[in-house]
């Protein structure tokens, strides 16, 4: 039942006065028009009838209100139904209308009101697109640069102003996991993650005086800064590495100068150092080693030239300078060969599968010759060590040659294996050509059309340690010119292990720590979604951690900006130094002879505690694994100290009258895909996307800090089990 | 049985002093070319039954000489030796392909050296 508008009854109270002072006002004026007789007949008609009056007084009073009611429904209730529909669609997120009703300026409010609306909606479907749309360009850039990056042959890292690493590529994981001290274990994973710092894998110091070097030239506006050096690492090994800045986008109108942070290119340079040394230490010999071989044999020819020497003698002078140049021999010769493999070294020469060089070679011949050209004989197995730029630029031009001066019809390749090496076969039939002719096309400067490079083919003969000569088929009627050209030492070097097979494109970059400031505010009073986090858990020989039950693996997952990184994942089997009780395998189904060989516990340790460092652990009922962690301290002085987040109280917190908070039951209730139950790193990455999941509820609850995470989880009831 | 000439083709009087002296003593007529033009020259007019052809030598070297050699039908008795002071494999490789029927990388014993010529000219060409 609506309540009457206190107006209307204003309105109408207002009548019904109104009609009373009329009446009493339309009597006043006849009364004082009548003579006193008619007063007095008038006064005794009327007097029996003044209910009569009021009735009629009322009545028009009602007919009053009822029209009164009509028009305030009309021109005050309608327009304030409209005002409530237009408040609806006002908050609506989809297009909403409005019905049309009442007086014609009613309804062509509300039509107005529609188009109003109508506007809106158009205008934020216009920009949901385009948000979408950036949204999507800029993810897009980024899986590009992904992609690229993960391709790269070299090792990238990109980290930010305060060394925390936003992107790198599979070459640099493996760069590090050469560097790390449990190469074995975390697969590099403690060095080299997203939002670690890159001091944990450099030298600070000569990385920070890279890093200003590099911002004092950009703010003098030097157009190219880069720096570059080369520092020891774990090991012993030695690293070149290349900074350049990553600057703020200014807009259009270009480069700022504020340096956001770094591309850091690395290369193992510990290798050629050491070749380097090495031919030094060649050099030096042959050159000591000769001084004394020739000053041996000079001394004994000048004894030779006695004309007064007896045999005797003179057969032991002869002895020494046979000696003597046998022993020079045997050292060129091993200059020689080892110089020979150098020689490999001193131009970038790439490993290319022998089948692909010979199709390059037949696409460019097509195009450049204009005569058709064939394959034959191209073994499919071989791996070349080539400057195939070059070589192709080489094998053009003789071709060209061919067809311009001496009419050659088609071409044809071969490649096959010669000893250690590969020959690759220009051939073609026609009339012969002469010595000085093959001599000239070997020696001149290569040219094409206009085009003119400072190379001849024997240049590039020579830049790949090989050789090349005009050789005639008399058998075929065929003449063709012969490449012998270096093999890869070995098949191509392993470019890594390929990632594991994902549903989503690895996660090697991160460039929302772009923006993230490094304020050192404490943890405790961090927002939980800003933190980073290491999820881990553990498989154990059984529950009793007092009673000599032992780790045997140990899984762990980051979780850094609210992202959880499969790809820095930790997994590790642990020898536990004991049996494994065979009630507890069909658990977690490790046997004793997958432990076996495998690590212990003291080496495992420090490893873990790297990956770990500078997060917050969280763990699905972590005392547990915190007690095992912790009944290791004293043995291996390894001690976690970090903030630690259980889920399974955080999950109490959250919903307090579910039953069940085993991880199976919470992972159900998140919708979350259970693979690998009971595998350490399995639960752990189960573990993890609860986590996740838990973070915005908590928040919903007024939990947004570390610290307040803490208190409201040991307020829960589970809080009370005590391992 | 004929003496057999040799062509010493080398332009390093150093060895070519020896190498003369030696081939002398095992009883073969030598002559001597200081350069690759001049090896050619000798090589058609007194068609020498082995040449001692050295790859690095002035205007034409070991290699095109050797080339030529085989090039010429009427030349197809000569033996060539070729002698080098490159050890690499490929050039060995490329000597041996452009025709010549043994190799010896420099320095050699002398002995070797006698031992390989009267091996090579005990039998013919193929």
């Amino acid at each position: 039942m609506k309540r009457t508008d206190p107006r209307l009854l204003a309105a109408i109270a207002l009548a019904g006065l109104v009609m009373a002072l009329w009446l009493v006002l339309m009597s006043a004026i006849v009364w004082s028009t009548l003579s006193l007789p008619e007063r007095e007949a008038v006064g005794e008609v009327l007097a029996g009838r003044i209910a009569l009056v009021f009735v009629g007084w009322v009545l028009g009073l009602m007919a009053v209100a009822a029209v009164l009611r009509v028009l305030h429904q009309r021109y005050v209730g309608a327009p304030h139904r409209l005002l409530e529909e237009t408040r609806v669609v006002l908050a609506a997120r989809r297009p909403q209308l409005l019905k049309p009703r009442g007086t014609r300026e009613m309804q062509a409010l509300a039509v107005a009101v529609n188009e109003l609306a109508a506007q809106r909606d158009r205008l934020r479907a216009e920009m949901d697109a385009q948000v979408t749309q950036a949204s999507e360009r800029v993810q897009q850039e980024k899986d590009r640069l992904a992609a690229l990056m993960a391709e790269l042959h070299q090792s990238v890292v990109v980290c930010n102003h305060a060394g925390r690493i936003l992107l790198y590529n599979q070459r640099a994981r493996q760069a590090f996991r050469a560097l790390s001290q449990g190469p074995q274990l975390a697969d590099g994973a403690e060095l080299i993650g997203i939002g670690r710092s890159i001091y944990a894998a450099l030298e600070r110091q000569v990385l920070a005086h890279a890093f200003e070097r590099i911002q004092q030239a950009v703010t003098k506006g030097d157009a190219r800064p880069s720096a570059q050096f080369v520092t020891t690492v774990a090991g012993g090994q030695l690293l070149r590495v290349q900074v350049a800045p990553v600057r703020a986008s200014q807009g259009v109108s270009g480069r700022s100068t504020e340096v956001t942070g770094f591309v850091l290119m690395l290369d193992n340079v510990t290798e050629s150092v050491a070749e380097e040394s090495e031919r030094d230490q060649l050099l030096h010999g042959l050159t000591e080693g000769s001084r004394a071989s020739l000053a041996n044999i000079q001394a004994a020819v000048d004894m030779l030239g006695y004309p007064d020497i007896e045999p005797a003698m003179r057969e032991r002078f002869l002895g020494v300078v046979r000696e003597e140049v046998a022993s020079m021999g045997t050292r060129v010769t091993d200059l020689a060969q080892r110089s020979a493999q150098r020689l490999k070294t001193r131009w970038p020469l790439e490993d290319m599968l022998g089948a692909d060089l010979a199709a390059a070679a037949q696409r460019q011949l097509g195009a450049r010759c204009g005569c058709p050209v064939t394959l034959d004989a191209i073994d499919p197995a071989l791996w070349l060590k080539v400057d195939s730029y070059t070589l192709l630029q080489a094998l053009t031009y003789l071709g060209t040659r061919l067809v311009d001066e001496f009419e050659v019809r088609f071409l044809q390749l071969r490649l096959a294996r010669a000893g250690a090496h590969a020959q690759l076969d220009l051939v073609w039939s026609g009339q012969a050509m002469s010595n000085e002719t093959v001599m000239s096309w070997e020696m001149d400067a290569m040219r094409f059309g206009t085009e003119r490079t400072p190379l001849s083919v024997r240049d590039v003969v020579e830049r790949h340690g090989g050789e090349m000569w005009f050789e005639r088929e008399r058998v075929r009627h065929q003449a063709l010119f012969r490449f012998l050209l270096p093999l890869a030492s070995s098949q191509p070097e392993d470019r890594g292990p390929a990632a594991p097979v994902l549903a989503s494109r690895p996660e090697f970059y991160d460039f929302d720590l772009f923006q993230t400031s490094d304020e050192g505010s404490a943890l405790e009073d961090r927002p939980l979604a800003e933190l980073t986090y290491t999820v881990f858990d553990t498989e154990t020989t059984g529950l009793n951690p007092a009673g000599g039950d032992a780790i045997i693996q140990i899984g762990a997952a980051r979780i850094v900006n609210g992202k959880l990184l499969r790809q820095e994942s930790f997994d590790q089997l642990v020898d536990p130094g004991r049996s494994i009780p065979a009630e507890s395998i069909p658990i977690h189904g490790i046997s004793q002879d997958m432990v076996e060989g495998q690590p212990r516990i003291a080496q495992v340790l420090p490893v873990f505690h790297a990956f770990a460092e500078d997060t917050v652990l969280v763990a699905h009922n972590a005392a547990f694994d915190m007690k095992f962690l912790q009944l290791q301290e004293e043995a291996t002085g390894i001690a976690f100290r970090q903030p630690v987040l259980d889920t399974l109280l955080l999950s109490a917190v959250v919903h307090p009258n579910q039953e069940s908070h085993r991880l199976e039951a919470i992972a159900e209730r998140f919708d979350v895909a259970v693979l690998g139950r009971h595998t350490a790193l399995g639960d752990a990455l189960v573990t993890a996307e609860i986590w996740l999941r838990l973070i915005p509820l908590l928040a919903e609850q007024g939990i947004h800090t570390l610290r307040q995470a803490r208190e409201a989880a040991q307020k829960t009831y589970y809080a009370r089990l005590k391992y | 049985m004929t003496q057999k000439k040799i062509l010493i083709a080398d332009d390093e009087p150093n060895i070519v002093v020896s190498l003369e002296y030696l081939l002398q003593r095992e009883g073969y007529a030598v002559s001597i070319a200081r350069d690759g033009l001049a090896a050619l020259e000798a090589i058609e007019r007194e068609k020498p039954d082995l040449v001692l052809l050295d790859v690095m030598m002035p205007i034409k070297s070991g290699f095109e000489v050797c080339a030529s050699v085989r090039g010429d039908a009427a030349l197809a008795h000569t033996r060539i030796l070729m002698l080098s002071a490159k050890g690499r494999d490929t050039d060995l490789a490329k000597g041996m392909a452009l025709g010549a029927d043994d190799y010896m990388t420099k320095p050699f014993a002398t002995r070797e050296l006698v031992a390989r010529v009267a091996e090579m000219l005990a039998k013919d060409r193929p």
